[in-house]
């Protein structure tokens, strides 16, 4: 009996030092705070309560920085053959050299560029095509959204990774090609979501009321529905660049993607499909793949993060 | 239902016309697969002999139209390689990709089901932090490096598990056999479905969770287990039939990327070798199956919809 009681009062003390906590959080001046700030100071607020994906947007700046910074912090030439035949990682090579005796650390610095380069590019392409898809198809309906959705049912039902891979082969693989195909590939998400949004938008009373004034068209489209539509516009598009970079990193890695000599993270880790590397040679392959996971797990616990901030429902 | 059944399946007769359309047009525009034949041995006439008896001579619609006279007819071509029907290569090669998906399908959902609803109940709990930060790690993990870790780790270092093929050569095979070579790519497979799984199921959790007719539940005092495991998990059906019928196309795609890796004499094997080989028969019959399977999906999902939640309507 008396240890029952016991545990109930520790209990209530923790609850009150958890009251204390809230009332201290909640002081009046952080209230009035609240009350008066802007609504990107609210998101910002918001997104800062995600603590992980505040430590994902550090790691992204520096390894983005890193990237952009890679000709003047890059150690080497990344095309030069500078030392030993795959050499363990010393103090003059941090990372090792690879098969010919390039500088891995070099090499990484600038596959980070291009890798970063293709998914951020396909991810504008799929954003522009999916928005004005989605617009024209939401806003007009009739026939235009029968076509518009059948088309993009029809790539929807592509396994994505085989029609990659299929135009990947038939293009004849590199840079660009592989940024276009992704561009053209990933955008049925986003067109989807515009047009929903759109259609319940064109319902609301202040787009009515731009019609019956005789708004000009772009102006209806791009001035008043585009804006209220970024914030899932915006989320969705950290999902396509986290997934175009790992379809890089896929298709490059079976050698459909980015070609050498230039090095993409994908195609760093081709080699590791020899016995050699793969056994032998660890610095060759684990610090690329690294890399990836990194970079896509920063980009998704952003995209969370903003989800949860830029959603008007959300209290906080 | 039978009547929404029919209007489903002849909404994607066009979609399915219109696949093959664009297939054919993306691979007439490679250029020919008799490129490949030219050498110093090959005449110009032998090359020419062989464009008219697969019929590459006559302009591109025509050709369309012949292959699919042909397919209505249930016939889907030859290989230009190996002249062996596509049918058939299709029928021999699909039976371990089917396996290799069920079983991942399966494996992902006795993680993804339990982790997410464990989550959503423990939420904002150390637990929960745990869950969500692993499902993040497992769809942010690309297939084929994850594939070469657990190598790394089982076949080389460990020497545990074989790390290509489905049975061992010289061996009779085997249920043992198929197994030892299955547990690597099934891993890999699970956790990049399981990582947004567990996501997708999380939430809708937690929105079911906030229903009234869970608190109405809760308020009648039959106790949380009751609570949760018959109010709330049959909701959650709906959810999870969803993410199932999300899943279909993401495993075929990344059964491509995994069976390479692992060299599983599946569908995916066949469909790279032809891709880098410019099989355009054994192309159009593997995007033609996958599209059949990914619509067929998509309305068996629909179906399941209206089996698990009587009140939605379909319409």
């Amino acid at each position: 009996m008396g240890r029952k009681t016991e545990r109930i009062e520790k209990k209530m003390v923790k609850k009150k030092k958890f009251k204390k906590e809230i009332l201290v959080g909640w002081d009046e001046k952080a209230v009035k705070d609240i009350a008066n700030e802007s609504y990107v100071q609210t998101i910002f607020r918001r997104f800062c309560h995600h603590h992980l994906a505040v430590i994902s947007l550090a790691v992204l700046a520096l390894l983005v920085a890193a990237a952009l910074l890679a000709p003047v912090i890059a150690p080497y030439d990344p095309d030069e053959i500078v030392g030993t035949f795959s050499g363990a990682p010393c103090r003059e090579f941090w990372l090792g050299t690879d098969q010919i005796g390039r500088d891995v650390l070099s090499r990484l610095l600038y596959a980070m560029r291009i890798s970063l380069l293709v998914g951020v590019m396909a991810t504008l392409i799929s954003t522009v095509i999916g928005v004005v898809l989605g617009l024209i198809a939401g806003y007009f309906g009739k026939g235009a959204d029968m076509i518009i959705m059948r088309f993009t049912d029809m790539v929807m039902s592509f396994p994505y990774i085989l029609l990659v891979l299929v135009a990947a082969a038939v293009f004849k693989p590199g840079l660009w090609n592989i940024i276009l195909i992704l561009g053209f590939v990933d955008w049925p998400g986003i067109a989807r979501l515009v047009r929903g949004n759109v259609l319940n938008l064109r319902e609301t009373n202040f787009i009515k009321g731009n019609i019956v004034a005789g708004m000009p068209l772009g102006h209806i489209l791009f001035s008043e529905i585009l804006p209220n539509t970024v914030a899932p516009i915006l989320v969705y598009a950290t999902s396509v660049l986290a997934l175009s970079m790992l379809d890089e990193a896929a298709l490059s890695f079976l050698g459909q993607g980015v070609q050498p000599p230039t090095a993409s993270l994908g195609n760093m880790l081709n080699g590791a499909q020899s016995l050699t590397v793969l056994t032998k040679q660890p610095w060759l392959w684990i610090p690329p793949g690294l890399l990836i996971i990194l970079l896509v797990m920063s980009i998704n616990f952003i995209g969370d993060a903003l989800r949860d901030a830029l959603d008007p429902n959300s209290r906080g | 239902m039978a009547k929404y059944i029919m209007k489903r399946i002849l909404i994607a007769i066009p979609v399915l016309i219109g696949i093959t359309i664009i297939d054919y047009g993306i691979m007439c525009m490679a250029g020919s697969p008799l490129e490949m034949l030219k050498g110093p041995r090959v005449s110009q006439a032998a090359v020419e002999a062989k464009a008219i008896a697969l019929g590459l001579d006559k302009p591109f619609y025509v050709q369309y139209f012949v292959w699919l006279g042909q397919l209505l007819r249930g016939n889907m071509g030859y290989s230009v390689k190996s002249y062996q029907p596509v049918s058939e290569m299709i029928r021999s090669h699909l039976g371990p990709t089917l396996l290799l998906m069920g079983v991942s399908l399966v494996v992902s959902l006795f993680m993804a089901v339990p982790a997410g609803i464990y989550s959503a109940i423990h939420q904002y709990e150390k637990g929960d932090y745990a869950v969500v930060t692993f499902s993040f790690l497992g769809s942010s993990i690309p297939g084929f490096f994850l594939s070469l870790l657990l190598i790394y780790i089982f076949t080389v270092k460990l020497g545990w598990l074989p790390s290509s093929g489905m049975t061992t050569l010289g061996t009779e095979g085997g249920f043992g056999e198929v197994l030892k070579h299955m547990i690597m790519p099934v891993i890999v497979l699970a956790t990049s479905m399981a990582g947004s799984n567990i996501r997708y199921i999380r939430s809708a959790v937690l929105e079911i969770l906030q229903q009234d007719y869970l608190r109405t539940a809760r308020a009648k005092g039959i106790g949380r287990f009751l609570v949760i495991n018959k109010h709330a998990l049959r909701n959650a059906l709906v959810p999870i039939v969803t993410v199932i019928g999300m899943e279909i196309p993401v495993l075929f795609g990344g059964a491509v990327i995994i069976e390479q890796v692992f060299s599983w004499p599946g569908l995916g094997l066949m469909t790279m070798s032809a891709i880098s080989g410019r099989d355009y028969p054994v192309i159009m019959g593997v995007c033609l199956l996958s599209a059949v399977v990914v619509l067929a999906a998509n309305l068996v999902t629909d179906i399941l919809y209206a089996l698990v939640d009587p009140t939605i309507q379909l319409e």
